[in-house]
C-alpha cells in the first residue's frame, strides 16, 4: 500500500468511528431515558430494563475507539510522522484521547452514563474535523520537525481530552444540581450519580490532568527556544495556555485552599476548560501568530 | 503625636500586607494576570508584529490612538500589567517564605497531640483486640511520623504534599528570576547575510539589535558565521518547505580556527549563552549595472524579500553612481507563471525558471537628504518611470541612460542571534515545579489516631484526610485487621 491508500483507509476509520459513535449515542440515549420501571415507587428503583443496551453502547465505544486508533495510526503511516501535523490530525488524535480517558475513567469510576455527552463530543469533534478541518496528508514544514512535536503534542492532546470530560462532567452536576434545587431530578437522571461524586470526580480528573498541562506548556517553551529563539513569546495560542493553566490553577487553589465545592467549583471548572477551547477553535482557525499551523 | 502617627503607618502597613498576602488576594491577582492577558491576544503587538500595529493604525486611527494610551499594543511590557504579575509574586513571596519556614521547623517536631474525642472524626472504629504497641508497628512498617504518649498514639502521613505544594512555589518564583535577568541581562538581533558571507559578532554586523535594560552592545560573544551553502526542500506537491539547512563554517573567537557546521530550524548554533538561530530565507538577484559608455556603475547581490510561499520576492536597486540617478524597483519570481488576472507570480519556491521583473526609474534617489531610508524600497516621489522589462537568466536590458543584466541569483538567510542568561533558571524553575506539583497533587495526605479506651479492653482508633482524599478508609480497615492479628 502506498501513502495515499493508507490516507484513504483513515478517512474510512474515521467514517467508521463516527457510525458506530452515532449507534453508541442512541444506545446511551435510550438506557438513560427508559431505564426506570416503576416510576410510583422512587425508594425502589429497576434498572435492569435497558442494561443490556446501555451495554451495547459500550461496546460500540470500544469499538468505535478501536476504529479511530486504526485511523490514526494510518494517517500517522501516511504522512510518515505522528498523526497531529495540523487540525484535522489534532481533532482526531484529541477525539482518540478523550474516547480513551473516558473508557479508563468508566473502568475505573463506573460511569457509564457519561456514554451519551461523550459520544456527542466525539461525534461533534469528529464531524467538524471531517468536514470542516480535513487537508490532505502531507510532510511537515522545517519548525515541526522535532522530537518536541511528539512530547509538546501529545501532552496537549491528552491534557485537553481530560479537561473536555471533566467539563462534561461539571456541567451534568451543574444540570442536576439545577433540578435537584427546584425539587427532585427528573426520571432519566435518577440513575446518574450523586452530585457530591460528580463533583469529586471532575476535581479528581483535573487534579490528575494539570502537571500534564503544566509540562505541555514547559515542553513547548523548550521547544520554542529551539526552533524561534525564545522560550516565551506571548504569542495568541502562548497566551491562552497561559491563561488556561491560570484558570485550573485559580480551580485547583479554590478547592484546595479556599474549600470551594460544588457550584461555584463546577463553575470556575467549566470557564477554565473554554479557555481551552477558544485556544482550540478560535486561536487555530481566526488568530494569528507562530502557532497556525492549522493549514485552513 | 509622632508616635501615634508612626504605630498607625506601621498597623496600617501591617493590615496591607496581610491583605497582599492573603490566599483570596492571590486568587484574585492570578485570575486578573489571565484576564490581563487576553488583549495582547486580540491586538496586533508591537513586540511580535510591528507591521499589523501599523497596518491597524492605518485602518482605525481614532480607536488606535485611544488602544495606544492603554497599551493595548505593548500589553505585556505595561506598568498594569506588570503591576499584576509584580503584586502576584509579592504576594507570593509573603505567603510562602514564611510556610516554608514553618514546615522546616514542623520536619523536626512531632505530630501534635491526639485530640480528646476521637469519635467526632469523619473515620472511627473500635478494635476490642488491639493495643497499642501492635498500632505502631503497623504504623511504623507503613512509614508514618509517630508521636507515642503514654495511652494514645498519634501519626501522620503524606508531609512530602506541603513538600511538594512549596517547592513548586518556590519554583515560580525562581522561574520569575530567570526570566527578568533575560530581560536585563540579554540581548537579541537580526542579520541577513548571502550565502557566501560572513557574519561577525559586532553591533554594526546587525541590521536590527536590542539590548537588556542592563546589557550594552560592547560584551557581544566575539564569534564568526560565514554562510558557505543553504538549501531548502520543498515538496513537489505543495510546495511547502519540508527542509531548510545551512552549512557554516565557525569561529570562536574570531580568528581562530574554522569549524564546519549545520544549522536547521530546529537546531541552532550555540557559543556560551548566545544562540543563533536560522529564522528565514530568501533570494537576493545577482545584477550588473552599466552606463551608456559600458562602465560598471552597480554589481552584486541584491537582497529581495519574500511576499508569499512561493518566495515572489520584491527589493530595490539603487545606483547613484549613475547620471542621472537611477533605481530600480524589483520583484524576483524564483519559477515563473503568468495568467491574465494575477500576471507575473512565481508558482513554485525553488529557483527553477527564475526571472527578474524591473520597473526602471530615475531622478534623484533621495538619499543626500539625512533621512535614512529603506533598502527594500525606492523612495520614487522625485523620480520618473522611464521603462518596465522582464529579464531572463543572464538578459541585458537597454534603457537608454545604460543597461542593467540579471546574472543569477543567490539564497540569503536570516540570522537571529538570542543572548539569554537567564532561561536556564527559568528551564530549572520549571522542571522543580513539575516535580513539585506532582509531589503534591500525588500525595494523600492524613492523620490517625489510636487511643486506649480507658477501663475497658482494646483501642479507639480514628482518621482524618486532608483534602478529602481517598483511601484511608481502607486504610484504617486495615489496620485494625492487622491489630486482630
Amino acid at each position: 500500500m502506498n501513502s495515499s491508500d493508507y490516507a484513504y483507509l483513515s478517512n474510512y476509520g474515521v467514517y467508521t468511528a463516527m457510525v458506530l459513535f452515532a449507534v453508541a449515542f442512541l444506545a446511551h440515549g435510550i438506557d438513560v431515558a427508559f431505564s426506570v420501571r416503576n416510576l410510583e415507587d422512587k425508594t425502589q428503583l429497576d434498572f435492569s430494563r435497558t442494561k443490556r443496551i446501555g451495554d451495547l453502547g459500550t461496546v460500540m465505544i470500544v469499538l468505535a475507539f478501536i476504529a479511530l486508533f486504526v485511523a490514526v495510526i494510518f494517517r500517522g503511516i501516511s504522512a510518515q510522522r505522528v498523526p497531529w501535523g495540523n487540525m484535522y490530525e489534532f481533532s482526531i488524535t484529541g477525539a482518540l484521547a478523550f474516547t480513551g480517558a473516558y473508557l479508563y475513567a468508566l473502568w475505573k469510576y463506573k460511569i457509564k452514563w457519561l456514554g451519551l455527552p461523550v459520544a456527542i463530543a466525539v461525534l461533534l469533534t469528529l464531524g467538524t474535523a471531517i468536514s470542516i478541518l480535513y487537508v490532505p496528508s502531507a510532510p511537515l514544514v522545517p519548525a515541526l520537525k522535532s522530537a518536541w512535536l511528539v512530547i509538546h503534542v501529545s501532552a496537549a492532546i491528552i491534557s485537553g481530552g481530560v479537561f473536555l470530560l471533566a467539563n462534561c462532567i461539571a456541567a451534568t452536576y451543574l444540570i442536576l444540581d439545577r433540578y435537584e434545587s427546584r425539587g427532585a431530578r427528573p426520571v432519566w437522571a435518577l440513575k446518574l450519580p450523586a452530585l457530591e461524586t460528580l463533583d469529586q470526580l471532575s476535581y479528581r480528573l483535573v487534579a490528575f490532568v494539570f502537571p500534564l498541562w503544566t509540562f505541555s506548556v514547559i515542553a513547548g517553551a523548550i521547544w520554542a527556544e529551539a526552533a524561534w529563539g525564545r522560550y516565551w513569546g506571548w504569542d495568541p495560542k502562548e497566551t491562552w495556555a497561559f491563561i488556561t493553566w491560570v484558570a485550573y490553577a485559580a480551580y485547583l487553589h479554590a478547592r484546595v485552599t479556599v474549600g470551594w465545592r460544588g457550584r461555584k467549583a463546577a463553575w470556575l471548572c467549566l470557564f477554565a476548560g473554554s479557555t481551552f477551547l477558544f485556544n482550540y477553535v478560535y486561536i487555530n482557525i481566526w488568530g494569528s501568530g507562530k502557532h497556525t499551523y492549522s493549514g485552513l | 503625636m509622632t508616635t501615634n502617627i508612626e504605630l498607625d503607618a506601621r498597623s496600617s502597613f501591617r493590615w496591607l500586607w496581610r491583605q497582599l498576602t492573603s490566599m483570596r488576594t492571590a486568587l484574585i491577582l492570578l485570575l486578573l494576570l489571565g484576564v490581563a492577558a487576553i488583549p495582547g491576544s486580540l491586538f496586533p503587538q508591537r513586540t511580535q508584529n510591528p507591521l499589523a500595529v501599523s497596518d491597524y493604525f492605518k485602518g482605525n486611527p481614532g480607536t488606535a490612538k485611544f488602544l495606544d494610551q492603554l497599551q493595548m499594543f505593548d500589553v505585556y511590557s505595561s506598568p498594569w500589567f506588570s503591576a499584576i504579575y509584580i503584586l502576584l509574586f509579592i504576594s507570593l513571596i509573603g505567603c510562602v517564605l514564611p510556610r516554608s519556614i514553618e514546615h522546616l521547623k514542623g520536619a523536626r517536631a512531632q505530630p501534635s497531640l491526639t485530640p480528646k474525642n476521637l469519635n467526632r472524626m469523619e473515620f472511627h472504629t473500635e478494635a476490642a483486640e488491639g493495643s497499642l504497641d501492635s498500632a505502631e508497628a503497623w504504623l511504623r512498617k507503613n512509614r508514618f511520623r509517630i508521636r507515642r504518649d503514654e495511652n494514645s498514639i498519634s501519626a501522620e502521613k503524606g508531609f512530602m504534599r506541603e513538600t511538594g505544594n512549596l517547592l513548586f512555589h518556590l519554583s515560580l518564583i525562581l522561574i520569575l528570576i530567570g526570566v527578568a535577568l533575560g530581560s536585563f541581562f540579554g540581548m537579541r538581533g537580526d542579520a541577513i547575510i548571502n550565502v557566501g558571507e560572513r557574519f561577525i559578532n559586532t553591533p554594526t554586523s546587525y541590521d536590527v539589535i536590542s539590548y537588556g535594560k542592563l546589557q550594552s552592545g560592547n560584551n557581544l560573544t566575539p564569534f564568526s558565521v560565514t554562510a558557505t551553502d543553504f538549501k531548502a526542500t520543498y515538496d513537489l506537491v505543495t510546495g511547502t518547505p519540508s527542509d531548510f539547512k545551512l552549512s557554516v563554517n565557525t569561529s570562536s573567537p574570531v580568528g581562530t580556527k574554522e569549524v564546519s557546521r549545520i544549522v536547521r530550524v530546529n537546531s541552532p548554533l550555540t557559543f556560551g549563552t548566545t544562540k543563533v538561530y536560522l529564522q528565514a530565507n530568501g533570494y537576493s538577484p545577482l545584477v550588473t549595472v552599466r552606463d551608456k559608455s559600458g562602465d560598471i556603475k552597480f554589481q552584486g547581490a541584491v537582497i529581495f524579500l519574500p511576499q508569499d510561499g512561493n518566495l515572489t520576492s520584491i527589493g530595490a536597486i539603487k545606483v547613484p553612481d549613475m547620471q542621472p540617478q537611477t533605481g530600480f524597483v524589483g520583484s524576483f519570481v524564483p519559477t515563473y507563471d503568468r495568467t491574465p488576472e494575477r500576471g507575473s507570480f512565481s508558482s513554485y519556491p525553488e529557483a527553477l525558471d527564475p526571472r527578474l521583473l524591473v520597473s526602471i526609474w530615475t531622478g534623484d534617489l533621495g538619499l543626500d537628504t539625512g533621512i535614512p531610508q529603506s533598502v527594500y524600497r525606492l523612495d520614487t516621489s522625485e523620480m520618473k518611470r522611464i521603462g518596465l522589462k522582464t529579464l531572463k537568466l543572464n538578459e541585458t536590458h537597454d534603457f537608454g541612460d545604460g543597461s542593467i543584466t540579471f546574472e543569477g541569483w543567490t539564497p540569503w538567510v536570516n540570522l537571529q542571534i538570542v543572548k539569554d542568561p537567564g532561561k536556564i533558571y527559568a528551564l530549572l524553575g520549571s522542571i522543580f515545579a513539575i516535580l513539585g506539583l506532582l509531589m503534591s497533587l500525588f500525595t494523600r495526605s492524613r492523620r490517625i489516631w489510636i487511643k486506649e479506651v480507658p477501663d475497658k479492653s482494646g483501642v479507639e482508633v480514628a482518621g482524618l484526610a486532608k483534602n478529602a482524599a481517598p483511601g484511608l478508609e481502607n486504610e484504617i480497615a486495615s489496620l485494625v485487621k492487622k491489630m486482630k492479628g
